[in-house]
């Protein structure tokens, strides 16, 4: 690529990310994100894993919010805020894994759906409908209770449930650039399938699926809550919804723990919502569209 | 006024097949629900023979098993037939509404488990969809005819921030509001257990026992309907035919009721019908947090156990369900659109 390419394109950056903070929530959730990632990043150092454990525990069970336990100790003495630091990790990793999982399916069905006829396309509308139609989280739940448990187990039912609606975003965006000249020079030119969707239709739907992603990263934090609250994640690791799971186990909301029952529902939400925000502050800025109606 | 004559012509020339039209219309909708119907059976057949992973050490982790009992389970659920006698097996039984043997509750049969819970989970996500819909379409339209006032801005923000919030997590809130400080409404299950109650006094029961299920869902739910309506009436509100209403001297009220919401219901009713699938997770959820006895918490039980047998026709059912709803979804559309019943 010479040049002037890249050249255009860091002055596209520039103007992008420019239009980007001129969108003040969005920025707010930006920076509030980079903390929660910071943290995650930082809780083996703060917390050691070791001193989470059951057996090493020297605080009481339950124990109410003190200097010591910031947010108090759950039904083992484990220390909750200690607990929630390190179920960042989880949700943010499933979260980007099933995210990225998610839109790569989507966006290679829906290309290829977009650009195939006959029989591939009609074979792959169908796989689409399907995935639509069927209740993702039963879906999920089913795959995650067959293959072994582990992180990875659940990124892949939350993946393969979740990519369908993006696929018919793609499709759709697919068959409006495919319908331009330029494509229809390039195939005068000789382009094969793989030119025409690697070199043509790539580049123009890639915007539209990283406006989605950002909005998707909640969508899965919150379907790994639900799986992990559900008893379906890895045992071995934290999550904000096994601590959940353990405060309806083992009955802290109905005894009122309410440090038990708060903190990893507040982060969840606080984390869902900061994507959101940048979600649809990237949408604005990449959607040409949607910003001159600012 | 040649174009407009010949349009006259197509129009009585597609009169005769409109019929014909339709017919097709819903022959291909049937067609691909049926298509969808039959990749639900194959997933739930396959997702649990042929993914990786040993179906009898996945029920049996945890527990103290001999060889033999681990023989045993592998005949009782046909493991040890070639895979397609398996596959015709599950398919015969299938077609005569045999889902098979539940492991954990020995003494019934997946299908009458089911059945018992299908009533429970009716009740409530029924009643949560009814609550949702009539409350998420009335504050809609409201907030539209009013947009950037404080009613709408206070309930658009409201409603996003309970749709941003994790389903079981509002229902712990409850508990905790309710179960453990307050205690006005019970937390778990549908009936007050060795109560007893019969008659009035039963339904009473029950419905003190819906009140925080049922909250818990309509506050998940009834921000995408208020949405929904919210666009489409904003969408109607510059049209031609309300200038003229209000030209006529119609009072503001009377010209949102009469004339804008009926027109902006329309794309709103064929939603109702599409969110039954997040209506099922949500069962899901809701019903494990508060063990009320319907499907979901049934699909929860079966999960926790694992009894692979009942979920593999929870999921069944439940699929089932949400695949019928979205094919009455497109006929209903078709019926409430006059431009698509014509087209």
């Amino acid at each position: 690529m010479s040049a002037a390419t890249w050249q255009r394109r860091r002055a596209g950056l520039r103007e992008s990310a420019g239009e980007f903070a001129s969108y003040r929530s969005g920025l707010v959730g930006a920076v509030l994100l980079v903390l929660v990632v910071l943290l995650a990043l930082a809780a083996p150092p703060l917390v050691p894993r070791e001193s989470l454990a059951v057996t090493q525990v020297t605080a009481d069970r339950n124990e109410v919010p003190s200097l010591a336990h910031l947010l108090g100790t759950d039904s083992s003495g484990r220390d909750v805020l200690g607990m929630l630091l390190w179920g960042a990790r989880a949700s943010l990793l499933v979260g980007f894994a099933a995210t990225a999982m998610s839109m790569v399916i989507g966006t290679v069905v829906g290309m290829a759906a977009g650009h195939f006829t006959g029989l591939t396309q009609g074979a792959l509308m169908r796989v689409i409908d399907f995935f639509l139609v069927v209740p993702s989280l039963v879906l999920a739940i089913v795959l995650s209770t067959v293959l072994a448990s582990g992180l990875w187990t659940i990124v892949i039912a939350i993946g393969v449930t979740s990519w369908a609606s993006t696929a018919r975003v793609v499709r759709a965006q697919t068959l409006t650039i495919e319908s331009r000249a330029y494509i229809e020079r390039s195939r005068a030119l000789g382009a094969g399938d793989a030119h025409i969707l690697g070199r043509h239709v790539l580049p123009a739907v890639m915007p539209l699926v990283l406006a989605n992603t950002t909005l998707a990263v909640g969508a899965a934090i919150i379907a790994e809550s639900t799986l992990a609250f559900l008893g379906l994640g890895d045992p071995t690791t934290y999550s904000w919804g096994s601590m959940l799971k353990r405060a309806l186990d083992t009955g802290a909301a109905t005894a009122g723990f309410w440090w038990q029952v708060l903190p990893p529902g507040i982060a969840i939400v606080l984390v869902v919502l900061c994507f959101t925000l940048v979600g649809r502050a990237l949408e604005s800025v990449l959607n040409p569209v949607l910003r001159s109606h600012r | 006024m040649t174009i407009a004559s010949n349009d006259a012509v197509t129009v009585a020339a597609d009169d005769t097949p409109r019929g014909a039209s339709l017919r097709r219309y819903v022959a291909v909708k049937a067609g691909g629900a049926l298509i969808s119907l039959a990749m639900v059976v194959v997933l739930g057949f396959f997702a649990f023979r042929v993914l990786p992973g040993d179906p009898v050490r996945t029920m049996t982790q945890g527990r103290q098993v001999t060889p033999e009992q681990l023989e045993g389970l592998r005949r009782q659920l046909g493991l040890d037939d070639p895979l397609l006698v398996q596959f015709w097996n599950y398919l015969r039984d299938l077609a005569t509404g045999d889902l098979g043997q539940s492991y954990v509750y020995k003494n019934s049969s997946v299908a009458e488990l089911i059945a018992d819970r299908l009533l429970p989970t009716l009740l409530l996500t029924g009643t949560a969809a009814a609550i949702s819909v009539v409350l998420g379409l009335w504050l809609g339209q409201r907030t539209a005819w009013r947009r950037g006032s404080w009613f709408d801005k206070v309930h658009t923000g409201l409603a996003l921030t309970f749709w941003s919030v994790p389903t079981f997590w509002l229902g712990l809130l409850l508990l905790l509001v309710f179960g453990g400080g307050l205690g006005w409404f019970p937390t778990t299950g549908m009936t007050t257990a060795g109560a007893g109650y019969t008659g009035v006094e039963h339904v009473l029961d029950v419905a003190h026992h819906l009140v925080l299920p049922v909250i818990t869902m309509v506050a998940v739910v009834y921000a995408q309907y208020l949405m929904v309506m919210r666009a489409s009436v904003l969408e109607e509100m510059h049209s031609d035919y309300l200038t003229t209403a209000r030209a006529k001297g119609l009072r503001d009220d009377l010209v949102r009721t009469r004339h804008a919401v009926p027109n902006a219901l329309l794309p709103t009713v064929t939603l109702i019908f599409l969110t039954v699938g997040g209506l099922v997770g949500g069962a899901v959820t809701v019903e494990s947090v508060f063990s009320w006895p319907g499907l979901g918490y049934l699909t929860y039980q079966a999960l926790s156990e694992p009894d692979l047998p009942l979920l593999q026709g929870t999921f069944v059912v439940f699929s089932a369900i949400v695949i019928l709803m979205n094919f009455v979804a497109d006929l209903v559309y078709r019926v409430l659109d006059p431009r698509l019943r014509s087209a």
